[in-house]
Order: C-alpha cells, then sequence, then structure tokens
C-alpha cells in the first residue's frame, strides 16, 4: 500500500545512518510524539494521566532495562524491583537532604547508582552463566527489600515504612516558583499534569538513548554477547566489558523506572512495593512485548498493566459496577496473562513486537500475499 | 573496627565452634532438608528435559491445596489423596502435551520462560477452583522436640534439640532418594530417562520416545511434588506462602548442581547450616534480623563462583 520504502532513495551518509529509515515511520513518529506533548495534557485528566499514562511509562522504562539485560545481552535477571528500589531512594535522599537538587539530576544520579550496585551484583556474570546467574540477581533482590528495611535513615526514619513526598521535591524547572507566579499557576508542583511532563520527558530522551545504543557498537556487542559468547570473544568482543556495561546500563534505567515509580507515578515512596512480584511483573512484560526490542518493552508494559484495568472495566460495563470481585479478577487476569506468555512463546516468540513486525510486513506487500 | 572483631569472633569458640554453634548447624541442617525436598522436583525435570521448571512452587500449592480443599469438603484423606495424586499425573501429561512439546528445541531461556508463565497461570487456577484462605493441615507428623542431653547427661556438646518433624522430612528425603536412585538405576523407564538426560537427539535415534519419557518425568515430579507439599503444608499451613518453596529450592539445587540429585541433598543441609549461622551470628553484627533470604543467595553465589557449575553439576564443553 502507501506504506513502503519504494522511491525513498538514500543520497548521503547522513540519510543512510538515520533512526527511523522509512518516511511513514518519520510521520507517525513525530504524530506519536505530538499526541503524547501537546494532545493528552489538552485533554486527558488527572485520573487518565494517573492511572494509565504515567504508570504505563514508568513500567515501559523499568521493562526496557531489564530488556537491555535479558533480551539484548541475555543475561537472566530477576532483581529488576530491587535496582528500582535503589533508585528510589537515592532520587528521595537527594531530592529530600540536598538543597539546590533537582528532579533531573536526582533522576541521573538514581540511574548512576542503581548502575554501580548492578555492576557489583553483575561481576558474577564474568564467570558464572545461564541459570546460575538467577542467584546473583535475586540476591540483589532481597538485599534492597532488606537493606532499606534495616536502615530507616534512608526513608527518613519514617515510622510507617512509608515517605511522603511533598511538593517541595518537585524542582524540575529553573526559577520555577517566579515562572509558576508569572503565570498564575497554583504552586502545588506534584500535580499530575507535571508528574506526567517529567516522565514523559525521561521516557521520550531514554528511549532514544536506548534506541541509539542498540544501533550502536554497544548493542552490536550486547547482541554477539547473547546469540554466543565464545564467538563473541573470538571475533574480538571483550565479552566481561560487555557484560558488566549491559549490567551498568539495564540497572541504570531500572533504577531510573525506580526514582519515576515512586515520584511520578505513586507519589511516595515505600520500599514494600519494590518486591519479588514486581520484578516478575516487569519480566512478563518483557516477554510477552518481546525480547530484544524497544517497542515491545512499551507494548508489554502496556498489557500487563492495562489488561486487569480493561477487565474490571468490561465487567462494571456488562455486569453493572462492583459485582465481580477482586480475587476473581486478580485470578482470571494471572490466568489469561499466564496462558498469553505461554501461547506467545509458541507461536510468536517475539512477542507483541513480533506481532507487530508481522503486521508491518503485511502492510508493505499489500495486496500481495507473502 | 567493632565490625570486625564482631566478625572475628563468630569463628571462635565463643562462636560457631560452641556446644550452642554445633546444635544451631545442625538444626539448620535439618531444616534445609525441607529445602533439599523441593529441590528434587526441580532437579528430576531439569536432568531430563534441560527445563529449569520454576511453576515448581505453584505446583506444591496446587497439590496441597486440592487436598486440603478436598478434604474440608468431607472426601475421605486417602480418596483425596488418590484424587489429588491423578490431579498432578494429568497435570503433568497436560503441561508436557501442550506447554513442553510444541516448545522442544527452543532455547534454554524460552523453556524457563514458558514456565514462569505456567507458574502465574496456575497460581490463578489454583487460587480460582479453591480460595485463597489459609488452611490449617495436620497429618499427624509428630513435632514435639528430642533433647539429646537426657541420654547423653554431662556432655555439653550433646546439649541439642532437635525437632521429630524435621527427622520425618529427613528419613521422607532418604526414601524419596533411595527410591529415585533405584528407579534410575534399575529399570528400563529410568535408563531411558537417563539416556535422555545426557543427550536428546542421541537418544531419540536410538528410539527412545522423547515426549512419552517427558510425560513421565512431569507425572512423577507432579507426585513429588504433591507429597512435599503436604509436608510444607503441614509445617507452614496451606496458602500463598507456600509458592515461597521455589525461592527456597533455588539456591539449594543451583549449590548442588541442577542435575545432581544427591548435590540437591547437599545442596539444602549448606543452606540449612547457613541460614541459621546467619541468622544468630551475622544478623546482630549487619544490623537487622530477616537477613535469611538473600543470605541463602549469597551463600550460594560463593559457592557457584568457585565452581561454577555447582558441586556435582557438569562441566558443559562449549563449541562454536
Amino acid at each position: 500500500m502507501y506504506y513502503r520504502e519504494t522511491g525513498q532513495t538514500v543520497k548521503n551518509y547522513t540519510e543512510d545512518r538515520r533512526m527511523v529509515p522509512l518516511r511513514e515511520d518519520r510521520w507517525i513518529m513525530w504524530a506519536f510524539l505530538a499526541v503524547l506533548f501537546i494532545g493528552v495534557p489538552m485533554f486527558a485528566n488527572d485520573y487518565v494521566l494517573s492511572a494509565i499514562f504515567i504508570p504505563m511509562m514508568v513500567l515501559g522504562i523499568a521493562a526496557l532495562g531489564l530488556n537491555i539485560a535479558v533480551g539484548y545481552t541475555g543475561q537472566l535477571s530477576l532483581g529488576t524491583a530491587g535496582f528500582m528500589c535503589f533508585g528510589a531512594f537515592t532520587a528521595f535522599n537527594l531530592l529530600f537532604r540536598v538543597e539546590w537538587m533537582n528532579v533531573w539530576l536526582a533522576f541521573l544520579m538514581s540511574g548512576v547508582v542503581a548502575g554501580l550496585v548492578g555492576i557489583i551484583f553483575g561481576l558474577p556474570s564474568l564467570r558464572i552463566k545461564g541459570f546460575y546467574l538467577l542467584v546473583s540477581t535475586l540476591c540483589a533482590q532481597f538485599f534492597a527489600e532488606w537493606f532499606f528495611n534495616a536502615y530507616p535513615w534512608f526513608l527518613n526514619n519514617s515510622t510507617s515504612g512509608v515517605a511522603a513526598l511533598p511538593p517541595f521535591h518537585y524542582r524540575f524547572l529553573p526559577y520555577q516558583e517566579q515562572i509558576f507566579d508569572l503565570f498564575g499557576w497554583d504552586k502545588d508542583y506534584n500535580a499530575y499534569i507535571w508528574r506526567y511532563f517529567i516522565a514523559l520527558i525521561t521516557t521520550v530522551l531514554l528511549a532514544l538513548a536506548c534506541k541509539n545504543m542498540v544501533r550502536s557498537s554497544t548493542g552490536r556487542n550486547w547482541m554477539a554477547v547473547r546469540d554466543m559468547d565464545i564467538a563473541a570473544n573470538v571475533i574480538g568482543i571483550s565479552v566481561g566489558k560487555t557484560k558488566i556495561n549491559a549490567f551498568f546500563v539495564s540497572c541504570f534505567y531500572c533504577g531510573i523506572a525506580g526514582a519515576m515509580y515512586s515520584y511520578c507515578y505513586i507519589g511516595n515512596l515505600d520500599f514494600m512495593i519494590f518486591n519479588l512480584r514486581r520484578s516478575f511483573l516487569i519480566m512478563f512484560m518483557v516477554i510477552l512485548g518481546g525480547l530484544g526490542s524497544i517497542l515491545g518493552s512499551f507494548l508489554g508494559a502496556i498489557f500487563v498493566y492495562g489488561w486487569p484495568i480493561l477487565l474490571t472495566r468490561t465487567a462494571d460495563a456488562v455486569f453493572g459496577g462492583g459485582t465481580l470481585d477482586t480475587a476473581f479478577i486478580e485470578n482470571n487476569s494471572k490466568i489469561i496473562v499466564g496462558t498469553f506468555i505461554v501461547v506467545l512463546l509458541i507461536y510468536q516468540p517475539m512477542g507483541f513486537a513480533g506481532l507487530w513486525n508481522s503486521v508491518k510486513h503485511k502492510l508493505r506487500i499489500w495486496p500481495f500475499k507473502t | 573496627m567493632e565490625f570486625l572483631t564482631g566478625l572475628l569472633s563468630i569463628f571462635t569458640t565463643e562462636g560457631i565452634f560452641s556446644p550452642f554453634g554445633v546444635e544451631t548447624v545442625i538444626a539448620g541442617m535439618l531444616s534445609g532438608v525441607m529445602y533439599s525436598l523441593v529441590g528434587i522436583g526441580f532437579v528430576l525435570i531439569y536432568k531430563s528435559s534441560g527445563v529449569f521448571n520454576f511453576a515448581q512452587g505453584t505446583m506444591l500449592l496446587f497439590a496441597a491445596l486440592t487436598f486440603v480443599s478436598l478434604t474440608e469438603r468431607q472426601v475421605n484423606p486417602i480418596v483425596a489423596f488418590t484424587i489429588t495424586t491423578v490431579v498432578m499425573i494429568l497435570m503433568g501429561i497436560i503441561i508436557e502435551r501442550y506447554v513442553m512439546r510444541p516448545l522442544a528445541n527452543q532455547s534454554l531461556l524460552s523453556l524457563f520462560m514458558a514456565t514462569v508463565g505456567l507458574n502465574y497461570f496456575l497460581e490463578g487456577l489454583a487460587q480460582g477452583t479453591w480460595d485463597s484462605a489459609v488452611h490449617g493441615v495436620d497429618l499427624g507428623i509428630p513435632s514435639d522436640p528430642i533433647f539429646l542431653a537426657e541420654h547423653f547427661p554431662d556432655n555439653p556438646w550433646f546439649d541439642i534439640i532437635i525437632s521429630k518433624f524435621d527427622g520425618f522430612a529427613a528419613a521422607v528425603a532418604f526414601f524419596l532418594v533411595l527410591g529415585l536412585y533405584l528407579f534410575f538405576q534399575y529399570t528400563r523407564t529410568g535408563l531411558s530417562l537417563r539416556a535422555v538426560s545426557d543427550d536428546h537427539l542421541a537418544a531419540q535415534a536410538v528410539g527412545i520416545p522423547l515426549s512419552k519419557i517427558w510425560a513421565i518425568v512431569w507425572a512423577v515430579t507432579g507426585v513429588i511434588t504433591f507429597i512435599v507439599g503436604l509436608i510444607w503444608a503441614d509445617r507452614l499451613s496451606v496458602s500463598f506462602t507456600l509458592t515461597a518453596a521455589v525461592l527456597k529450592g533455588l539456591p539449594v539445587i543451583l549449590i548442588g548442581g541442577l542435575t545432581s540429585i544427591p548435590g540437591c541433598i547437599i545442596g539444602g543441609l549448606i543452606i540449612g547450616a547457613s541460614e541459621k549461622i546467619g541468622e544468630i551470628y551475622f544478623a546482630p553484627i549487619l544490623g537487622g534480623q530477616g537477613i535469611e533470604h538473600w543470605w541463602a543467595y549469597l551463600t550460594a553465589l560463593v559457592f557457584i563462583l568457585i565452581r561454577p557449575t555447582g558441586i556435582f553439576g557438569e562441566r558443559e564443553i562449549e563449541r562454536i
């Protein structure tokens, strides 16, 4: 149909190195960004922002982080939520204790701290392989849960185990107060609309960075190690360095996702939510979305997070509100997500991203078949 | 400095080399047998099909929950036991037919992911079919302690208390291992199983029906899981926390080396002892209770760093 590369010739190397080579894809991308940056803030209400857009972006970044380790480098990790926990606590302590800190720098630092922790727990990958590596990442997960429980200083000694994030934490503009005065906006800096913008900008930047890492030598090294580490070594890739660097980048993303999780999504800090179940949910997002795919990470996050909501909403619309109890919904969504994982692994091992690619392929060659 | 002296004092006669320390280690090793029991199911499946079955914990919950719910509905325990056994066998066959067979020859990672999906599915199914309440179970396994000091008075080294329950679990583990050993060594099916675990393709080439063998393994594992589930249920009670058994089993089998049943038992002893030592001696230094979760994994990590395929694991030769 219209969606094809015929007639789009490459005239110089700059064009050849484009991130999105197809003109139609570029249109779609710009339109999508316009919707996210302009359309959504204009029309969405707080519920839509807080319960749909923000969590999907946050979880998408977490899934992307895990995907870098599992999907691109082939290093099995079950400690995602633990690394998110380190990120969230770093952001909290910086914004709470350092006067001049702003959200962006705090997010960056939370990624760096989580990444360094990731390097420590990734070091065993130099010697052990495959399932044996589960030990290291699970250790990280349980260590994080224990550590922030045992040392409540990091949580400002809060007795309830939860720390509130007051509006003054959200310092995301230079001369923020003056600007808000100038436009006459309410000074609740933690309003959902600001959180949405913080999450959106972070997400777009991180996704772009990942896309470019994947198509550069960094990403090619990851994939070589994933496909066969001995062969990668033979062609001159330093396997150890590549693995460590993958662990750092993966945990960097997870750390920022953790900071976003507490700052943009739930609006408080609680180490209980960064538990093993969260790690598994993120793992499901990666499997369902597609191993080794950036788009897939987000699609997986949208499905795994959105499915129970959709189920509840549909049930409410069909049977009237509140007829189905939460246990029923939870069990059903578990059964369906579980079935989905197995079915997709059998028929479409590349997940939703694979489905999307086959749709794109069909569109391109239409009206011909295959 | 305080930290270091505290650390050093653990390895003195004040620490684990005292009668109390020995008692701690023995009690830990006995409780570690419970972890070994969970590990046996893992090892059986990994050995024969190369699948790292993450759904083990949920299969355990499913079996125990089915049995308990049936008995609570006034079904005779023996009938309930039979029904649950049949259910677990059927489940094994269905898993083989609809999950494992279509995924044959896929990467180990996909197979692992499939069991993670299966785990989630079974979680929903178990709690959807029955309920998510906490059920108490009493199978009449004695749980009172034995005081060894009564038998060996005047010797501080025998001032040890052993729980009868742990002894019972150890006996079950012993008979399971013995039974599996005899099965693997002296039956025709056991022989085919060993052949399959050595090399799928070669086994198929000499005419061993792979899918039938896998169905048998999954069914046998289902039944073993059920028995182990009963013991765990008697100790804890049947509820969602039972699925955490899988997390206790993981470091155990990784220390033992994924393919070895004796390794699994020894791994259990190591993890059990290390957990108790960590809890009693290291937790106060590190600044908080509840370290046992990550302590077990740290122990496993140390062992695996020394031997990357576990104590009894097979070292694979890799080629390009």
